[in-house]
């Protein structure tokens, strides 16, 4: 343990600790712009500055280790006069835009120029003029915000190894774009929004498409219905200032039923589908050997697209299965039309969602147009749903509880924990045991493959064999999973695995690119907490076992893997690499 | 080329100096900028035509870049002779008249500063030059004079009497040199010619009151073989420069720990700039347990008006890598780097071809001189960016990614490149280490003073009479460096400062000239030793303008990483520039000095922390200026402009301005 005194209060903490993380222990907090929680220190904006007795340079608290029997002063006249000078620096390099920006209220350096008191502008302001990327359906990236602290660029090499973000020229000119200044969309990224979730300002936004929401509400022709993604119910209530978890599912029924959705839907029901449909294919292969193993899921359409870009090689292991999103979406237009006597092509389907990527998913493929129409016609992030409901004078807080539509509407334990690294594989495992043995498993819960851990393995026993799975999330976490398997294939070996899950965000989709702002560890533990309470309260544990899923399929689908299930919920593939040779 | 073993590096240690005769080019960048290229071939031409046999062969530079093309003789009869501002007629001259007809030319000699005060033997030359600043040059007055004088008295057959280019003496008057012995005389006056005839000629006496018994303010220990050996070939750094002799004895009869201590006696600090104790470098470095070490020559010298590292690596190019490879050994390190600018293609491709052919000869590669030591080399080259010197962003540059500087700790002598404890050493550090191992660290202390010991190369450019590069022990004030050893301000205008350590430096006032040079000293002073870039300015030079060049140095070589560089560079040099155009205002002054220090406490690197030193020290030491600038308003702006460029002020240019 390294023992040193911060403003002259004395601080233990383990060696290796930065002095930053040091000086929250006594109540300090130094500020920065740059240092997320995520992310190693770029030590890139010069704000979180302190001095060491004895010193004679200032040193960055954001990289710099305590070591013992330093005399760390965070505060005093020269400090804060030089954290000054720098952010009045930082601020002559950005637009004063403030009340037009897609982070206002929420942005970090707005906040810190409150806290500093900065009210005149003494640096003549210098902001280059770059046009702003609005090239994929997910992402805006207004480069004139941007104060190159580093996050994005390192979270999409780091922790995604996407490597679309970098840096390009220098000094002044320096500026996050596309590697070799491409636009987005032609670029290597995923959509997956983690740039825009650990951004400090507004330069890296999602796309709003709330605009086209409130018109569709407006417009008498359509029948809008929604659906909320398993993870938007315990992230949504931070944006309203409630504790990361805090489960909102009926207040978010009845607030989507006050904005004028006709219909609300449960995208947790869809989940149950795709676990059935998934369950019953890993049961294909693996009991029948009818396809390659191991399985790998699907439901992420950040990591769909990196892996035709990046490892196509794994296609064949995809699970055909589309994402719950998806699947709802096509119910939504024939399922639900045909039941209640609506033409589908006034259906509007909007989708609340955890992710940018799911603005991508909405036209991946043609077989997103299964109904005969787009089978969900908008998708909208977290952060937009927040914002509609602010905007919409509903005191959402107070509301009382609410249901969902009927037919689209229930579901299980097994739905709800989707929105967790593991959480698929789980509920997946649950009914694939059930299937292979027509018995329920005696746990209902899968621990091996909950937690925060970057790459997750366990094995389980189905009738006396050995089923190896694995877990990860954040990208970077699952290309060490694919080369297990591909030297497994070079050397012809057995598979490591049967069956893998993977979800593009650190955390799963309640870390996703699209929830509320401020996103670490803690919050991911919290938010995680919230879908594994919301699965013990469920009383049907098991996708299986949905009423309305069994409905669906006596009354539709027929049974798993049918072929209307094939031709309505099931998708495919193509290799898509970025640079051919 | 069979593998050198510890006998024949012994018997290389033994063997007597090369030929006799011969003559040399100096060919580094420098000098083939200045047509040493043809002046080698027109002296190749001209020894062939008339069959001569004396070896012509090219060298790297001494450094008096302000007499490229530098051309030395060796032949029979004739006392050693260095000719500068040679061209290929001059080339052609000195073989048929120095080499053929034993006599030396006009206007072309630098007299050597190893100055005698005995005479030794007979006269043989004089030469002659007016070192003053007088309206009139007297140089040929007084060669007129002595010719007559010598025929008075009957010796002008035997002694021949040349106007020299350059006496390494300034101000003194007219300057004589004796040859061959080299006892100078200076301030003579007419008076005076017919006893330097009557007396040190015909008599062989010294003439006391005339003579310059100063020695040299020069000690050569980097640049000790540059200009004297062949760059491109092993053996003449075997035979005639005491070659790998250090490397030998290191492996022979030293152990690591010896090696660091021998620096830690010889003082040694990092000549990059920040003058880190060399010893305690590599002693961190050696403390490191871990299979893989680099030791990484960082030749990225990129200040303004610096050339003194890439003049070594095109002189000496084995020296470096000697050095680099006691350094390694004495850290337990197997691979080194290079890291070389591309602009340096010259020195890229001696240092290449020193490297492959140390690899023949077994002194790269596995069990060098059968000590069990193993050691490898390559080249890195430098894209282009400043900031790469900095050891953070060059391990990045090697490895490949973008050249931006990252957070220390971890330092690279535990986290370096790829990973692996790495040292970095900039050139000059290195060369000097064969030298302190050689001669030992002791030796190497006595030069200089505490705590800044032995020697300093500096390149002096700017308006000084003669730019070139200079090496003296540290404690040389600035004045002697700028007057005494480089001639003083160009066209004897007056000193008003000189920018020391490039654009990380400051500027040194006229009144603090007489510090002796050392890290400490020029910190106090507000600039910094830096790798050794010396700026001499005269009274016409805006500071201002000064400062608003080295800043845009820094501002366009900013990696654009830390904000506080990035930015605070930008918007410096944006009111730096609206005050010398005379549309400053008085807050302007204030702004500047906050955003200083912002950039010097909140920068990440040194480039960011030090940048605003030109524009600190200017306002330190001439803060009038600045205050001149903005009372003044355009038209002032446009009259210190014209100044310097040297036009007369037109008087009706305000009027055609406004209408």
């Amino acid at each position: 343990m390294i023992k040193a005194r911060i403003n002259d209060l004395n601080v233990e903490v383990p060696e290796g600790t930065s002095i930053l993380d040091a000086a929250r222990q006594v109540q300090v907090r130094i500020p920065t712009l740059c240092k997320h929680k995520d992310l190693l220190p770029t030590a890139a904006c010069g704000l979180c500055i302190v001095r060491n007795k004895g010193g004679n340079k200032m040193i960055r608290a954001c990289c710099t280790p305590l070591e013992n029997g330093m005399e760390i002063t965070t505060h005093d006249n020269d400090i804060v006069e030089v954290r000054r000078t720098t952010l009045e620096l930082i601020l002559s390099n950005h637009p004063m835009a403030c009340l037009t920006c897609g982070r206002n209220g929420e942005c970090e350096l707005q906040s810190l120029a409150a806290d500093f008191n900065i009210t005149n502008e003494t640096i003549k302001r210098y902001v280059r003029d770059v046009p702003a990327d609005r090239s994929t359906d997910s992402i805006v990236i207004d480069f004139t915000k941007c104060i190159k602290c580093g996050r994005c660029v390192q979270v999409c090499q780091e922790s995604q190894s996407v490597w679309a973000l970098s840096f390009l020229e220098r000094g002044i000119n320096t500026r996050m774009a596309p590697a070799g200044d491409i636009v987005l969309s032609e670029s290597p990224c995923v959509k997956c929004g983690q740039c825009s979730a650990h951004c400090p300002t507004g330069a890296i936004v999602e796309k709003d498409e709330t605009g086209a929401v409130w018109s569709s509400l407006m417009d008498e022709g359509k029948v809008c219905v929604v659906q909320i993604a398993p993870s938007v119910r315990v992230t949504v209530g931070e944006a309203f200032g409630l504790p990361p978890g805090t489960n909102l599912t009926r207040k978010l029924y009845s607030a989507l039923r006050r904005l004028g959705f006709s219909a609300v839907f449960d995208t947790n029901f869809s989940a149950d589908v795709t676990i059935v449909e998934e369950a019953s294919e890993f049961i294909e292969r693996f009991l029948h050997k009818k396809g390659q193993l191991p399985l790998i899921t699907s439901c992420c359409p950040a990591w769909t697209d990196f892996m035709e870009k990046r490892h196509y090689d794994f296609i064949d292991n995809f699970s055909t299965a589309k994402s719950p999103q998806q699947m709802l979406g096509v119910l939504a237009k024939t399922y639900y039309a045909e039941k209640m006597g609506i033409d589908s092509s006034r259906i509007y389907m909007v989708s609340i969602m955890p992710c940018t990527a799911k603005k991508y998913e909405l036209s991946r493929t043609e077989e997103m147009h299964a109904s005969g129409f787009k089978d969900v016609d908008v998708c909208l992030t977290t952060r937009e749903l927040a914002r509609m409901l602010k905007q919409s004078g509903i005191d959402f807080l107070a509301l009382p509880d609410g249901d969902p539509d009927s037919l689209l509407g229930d579901y299980t334990g097994a739905g709800t924990i989707f929105g967790a690294t593991g959480g698929v594989m789980e509920a997946a495992v649950r009914t694939a045991y059930f299937y292979a043995t027509g018995k329920k498993l005696e746990k209902v819960e899968l621990e091996v493959v909950r937690g925060l851990q970057g790459v997750k393995e366990g094995t389980l026993n189905i009738e006396g064999t050995e089923v190896r799975v694995a877990v990860a999330h954040g990208l970077a976490n699952v290309e060490e999973v694919l080369d297990k398997v591909r030297a497994a294939r070079r050397e012809g070996r057995e598979m490591p695995y049967h069956f893998i899950e993977v979800m593009a965000c650190p955390g799963g989709c309640i870390g996703g690119g699209g929830q509320p702002y401020g996103v670490d560890d803690e919050r991911r533990r919290q938010r995680i907490a919230g879908l594994y309470q919301d699965d013990r309260d469920r009383i049907i544990r098991y996708s299986h076992e949905n009423p309305e899923v069994i409905r669906l399929y006596q009354d539709f689908l027929g049974k798993p893997l049918s072929a209307k299930a094939h031709a309505l919920l099931h998708t495919r593939y193509t290799a898509r690499p970025l640079y051919k040779r | 080329m069979n593998p050198i073993t510890h006998e024949k590096l012994a018997a290389y240690a033994m063997v007597p100096p090369g030929p006799a005769e011969w003559i040399r080019v100096q060919l580094d960048t420098g000098g083939i900028a200045a047509g040493a290229e043809g002046v080698l071939e027109a002296i190749r031409n001209k020894r062939d035509e008339a069959r001569l046999s004396l070896s012509v062969h090219r060298v790297g530079s001494v450094g008096y870049s302000y007499a490229d093309p530098v051309v030395e003789v060796q032949s029979a009869g004739m006392p050693r002779t260095m000719y500068g501002r040679v061209c290929p007629g001059v080339a052609a001259r000195i073989v048929q008249e120095h080499v053929q007809q034993q006599r030396l030319l006009d206007d072309h000699v630098i007299a050597t500063r190893k100055r005698s005060t005995v005479l030794g033997g007979p006269i043989t030359q004089i030469l002659v030059k007016d070192t003053g600043t007088g309206s009139s040059d007297k140089t040929e007055f007084f060669q007129f004079s002595l010719v007559e004088e010598m025929r008075r008295r009957g010796v002008s057959d035997r002694v021949q009497v040349v106007r020299a280019l350059d006496m390494g003496l300034y101000n003194e008057g007219v300057v004589v040199q004796l040859l061959p012995s080299a006892v100078t005389y200076a301030n003579v006056l007419a008076p005076d010619v017919a006893r330097i005839v009557s007396e040190s000629l015909a008599e062989g006496k010294v003439l006391d009151d005339l003579l310059w018994s100063d020695p040299d303010l020069q000690t050569r220990i980097v640049l000790r073989n540059c200009g004297e050996i062949d760059p491109d070939s092993l053996e003449d750094y075997l035979r005639n420069a005491q070659g790998y002799q250090a490397l030998g004895r290191v492996l022979a009869g030293m152990q690591p720990p010896d090696v660091v201590a021998e620096m830690k006696t010889s003082g040694l600090r990092g000549r990059g700039g920040a003058g880190f104790p060399t010893w305690l470098k590599w002693q961190l470095t050696a403390n490191q347990k871990s299979p893989q070490k680099y030791v990484i020559c960082n030749a990225d010298e990129g200040d303004p008006g610096a050339f003194m590292d890439r003049s070594v690596l095109e002189s000496d190019p084995h020296t470096v890598l000697e050095g680099m490879m006691i350094a390694a050994y004495a850290m337990g390190s197997t691979m080194g780097y290079f890291y070389i600018r591309a602009e340096y293609p010259k020195a890229v491709e001696r240092v290449q071809r020193a490297i492959e052919q140390a690899r023949a000869a077994g002194l790269l590669g596995k069990n060098i001189l059968g000590s069990g030591f193993s050691f490898d080399a390559k080249i890195r080259l430098g894209a282009g960016a400043f900031v790469c010197g900095e050891e953070t962003a060059l391990i990045a540059s090697i490895e490949g990614k973008r050249g931006s500087p990252s957070p220390r700790p971890p330092y690279p002598s535990v986290r370096g490149l790829w990973g692996h404890p790495t040292a970095i050493n900039n050139v000059e550090t290195l060369a000097s280490v064969p030298a302190i191992l050689l001669r030992g660290g002791a030796w190497y202390a006595g030069h200089g003073t505490e705590p800044s010991r032995g020697t300093k190369v500096f390149a002096v450019t700017g308006k000084v009479q003669n730019a070139q590069l200079v090496e003296v022990p540290m404690g040389t004030t600035l004045r002697q460096i700028v007057y005494e050893i480089c001639g003083g301000v160009l066209d004897g205008k007056e000193i008003k400062a000189v920018q020391t350590g490039g654009p990380s430096g400051g500027v040194i006032p006229d009144k603090h000239l007489d510090t002796p040079v050392s890290y400490e000293t020029l910190q106090q002073l507000g600039s910094i030793m830096g790798s050794g870039g010396m700026l001499v300015m005269d009274q016409h030079d805006s500071m201002v303008d000064v400062a608003k060049f080295y800043l845009r140095f820094c501002v366009d070589e900013s990696c654009g990483k830390c904000a506080p560089c990035r930015i605070g560079g930008y918007q410096m040099l944006q009111i730096l520039d609206r005050i010398s155009r005379g549309r400053g205002a008085a807050e302007d002054l204030n702004t500047l000095r906050r955003i200083c220090g912002a950039m010097q406490k909140a920068s990440l690197c040194g480039l960011g922390q030090t940048a605003p030193n030109p524009v600190l020290s200017t306002l330190r030491y001439f803060i009038d200026e600045y205050k001149a600038y903005i009372e003044g308003g355009p038209s002032y702006a446009r009259k210190m402009s014209r100044l310097q460029t040297g036009e007369a002020p037109k008087e009706n240019l305000k009027v055609a301005a406004t209408s």
